[in-house]
């Protein structure tokens, strides 16, 4: 127990806070980009829907350190991706933080992109309808109707892209590395100390990952349930 | 009020091909479910896109395959109820009112307000459509639509997922909410009580064509198609073999009737309905102006041979044995009659209720 107390007081708390801001970027980014991505699939003809879904779906499916060789390929400096945000925009990916956060939107966005298109694709047709009929255009429909209808799907995903974005090892530290206060996250912290033996120090880590992801999904059961019971459901 | 419909459309199944003009304010829409009366419905809203035609209501033009004109929903003006009314489920009964409400927020808000108060919402303003019953439900899916302003109302099965007493209820208070409404409304439906109720003229369709149109009475009282009678309701029909003018054989039930009107010539089928069938006792036929059969039973007479019968809450139901088995419905007040007298020996027919169909 002392142990404990004293390995706590020495703690470099960076990692947690590297993946939780790596976390809620990432998260923020993928919302936007996967409601986008499942609202032109929905749309799509069906060959195309194949097509993309294909694509988008990959780095699900994909072993993440695979994803990260391609992340790799396309943004490392001697690559010209890499050394026209370099050149242009100051921008460094590889060993960074936006590393980081690149990482894990590429890993985590099917996961929100997939689950919104399931809640899109069981709206009712008949909304979408009526909403025309009313006068309201195609954009407003989508984020005054679907959107708020495909709620508690959208909310699950959001859910689910966080952990993943949280958790995020294999295409993180290929593409941002493992620089301690930089790009060092919880999940590349607890490899780190298994290597070297120290089982306490990881069990802490193992502890506090737990908890975070124990509170997010509980606070969104909580935030969702509330506010979805009174809605009725074809 | 004008309604011009040119359709062509296929389908999975069959081939659309609706073809009709009516000046007539409440039009109803009559057929079997899958025979393209909701899609009909659909193309004029704009929500479904026919191969090929011409829509204009009021005198503008919505559809136009030649003149490649095809105006989006958004600008038709055209209300349509669905037949699970389709209220947004996320928004609270005053938002779904004024979703498609144009203008500044005192605007929106005092044409909701208005709506709230004819159609007699008041108190539900904050509550979402889950929290309902179905007749709030439809009352705010009407409210929506007329807050719009619509030149142009279609319902689209709006009774068709009910139970009965609220399905009678729902109707009346249609009818009112509709009432002073001075555009055109078109309903869709499978049943005929609905239509009846609602329309002036109907179009009956069958298998994607109009089978027959016409004013809603007339062609209840002469569906002249065999289609347009059987969604009418008439429960018996026999093919039908026209000897002359006053003289028609009904095969399929072995009787062969006079009639003083005149049969029309393309009588091919005779129908008669199940209510309307004369119960007769104890006949004895002699003399020439009552046929018969060469043994004393007449022949314009179907022989009661009862098959089985059904026994419903206002109504007994008889099957009578016939090349076809024939239906007899029998009102309540009647069956008592028939407790006391017995079955009948013969049922008779009302020549006046004889439908001559092609």
């Amino acid at each position: 127990m002392e142990e404990i107390m004293r390995i706590l007081k020495e703690l470099d708390w960076s990692p947690l806070f590297i993946s939780l801001k790596t976390g809620v970027v990432a998260t923020f980014i993928s919302f936007f980009l996967g409601i986008f991505a499942a609202r032109k699939v929905v749309k799509a003809s069906p060959g195309k829907k194949a097509v993309i879904d294909g694509i988008l779906t990959l780095p699900m499916v994909l072993p993440p350190t695979v994803a990260g060789f391609f992340l790799l390929l396309l943004f490392s400096r001697r690559r010209p991706l890499g050394e026209f945000l370099f050149e242009q925009f100051d921008f460094k990916v590889v060993q960074t933080w936006l590393g980081c956060v690149i990482a894990a939107t590429v890993i985590a966005f099917p996961l929100m992109y997939r689950n919104a298109r399931a809640a899109m694709e069981q709206i009712d047709m008949n909304l979408v309808y009526a909403g025309r009929t009313l006068g309201m255009s195609d954009t407003k429909i989508f984020w005054t109707v679907i959107v708020p209808t495909a709620g508690p799907g959208i909310a699950s995903g959001t859910i689910l892209t966080f952990a993943r974005a949280l958790g995020e090892y294999g295409a993180t530290s290929m593409l941002a590395g493992n620089i301690p206060g930089k790009t060092g996250t919880i999940s590349q912290k607890i490899a780190m100390v298994i290597q070297d033996g120290d089982y306490l120090t990881a069990g802490i880590w193992v502890a506090i990952v737990m908890i975070i992801a124990f509170l997010v999904i509980f606070l969104m059961n909580i935030i969702s349930g509330s506010k979805m019971k009174h809605i009725g459901r074809w | 009020m004008a309604v011009t419909v040119e359709i062509r459309k296929k389908l999975d199944n069959f081939f659309l091909d609706i073809n009709f003009h009516s000046d007539a304010r409440r039009i109803g829409i009559l057929g079997a479910s899958g025979c393209g009366k909701s899609m009909t419905l659909k193309s004029i809203a704009g929500i479904e896109l026919p191969d090929e035609g011409h829509i204009e209501v009021e005198g503008r033009t919505f559809f136009d395959k030649e003149k490649k004109i095809n105006l989006k929903p958004q600008i038709r003006n055209v209300g349509y109820l669905f037949q699970n009314y389709a209220l947004f489920p996320t928004m609270t009964v005053e938002k779904n009112i004024a979703a498609g409400l144009k203008g500044s927020k005192q605007e929106k808000e005092a044409r909701v307000r208005e709506m709230v108060e004819k159609f007699r919402l008041q108190g539900l303003e904050k509550r979402l459509p889950g929290q309902l019953s179905g007749g709030q439900q439809q009352r705010v899916a009407l409210a929506r639509i007329m807050a719009y302003g619509p030149e142009m109302i279609l319902l689209d099965e709006p009774f068709s997922a009910l139970d009965m007493y609220l399905k009678d209820q729902l109707q009346r208070e249609l009818a009112e909410m509709l009432a002073d409404y001075e555009g055109t409304v078109i309903m869709v439906s499978h049943n005929r009580d609905e239509v009846y109720r609602f329309s002036e003229e109907l179009l009956v369709i069958d298998q994607g064509k109009i089978a027959v149109a016409g004013e809603t009475k007339e062609i209840f009282r002469n569906p002249v198609s065999r289609e347009a009678a059987r969604l009418t309701g008439c429960k018996n029909f026999s093919k039908a073999r026209r000897i002359d003018a006053h003289t028609v054989e009904a095969e399929d039930w072995g009787v062969t009737l006079t009639t003083q009107q005149e049969i029309p010539e393309y009588t091919e089928y005779i129908g008669y309905r199940a209510h309307d069938f004369i119960p007769v006792w104890n006949v004895e036929r002699t003399g020439k102006d009552k046929p018969d059969n060469g043994d004393g039973s007449p022949r314009d007479m179907l022989p009661f041979d009862l098959e089985s019968s059904a026994e419903l809450p206002f109504e007994q139901n008889y099957y009578i044995k016939a090349k076809v088995t024939v239906c007899w419905f029998v009102q309540r007040e009647r069956v008592q009659e028939l407790e006391e007298k017995g079955m009948p020996d013969y049922l008779a027919f009302d020549e006046k209720k004889i439908l001559f169909l092609r």
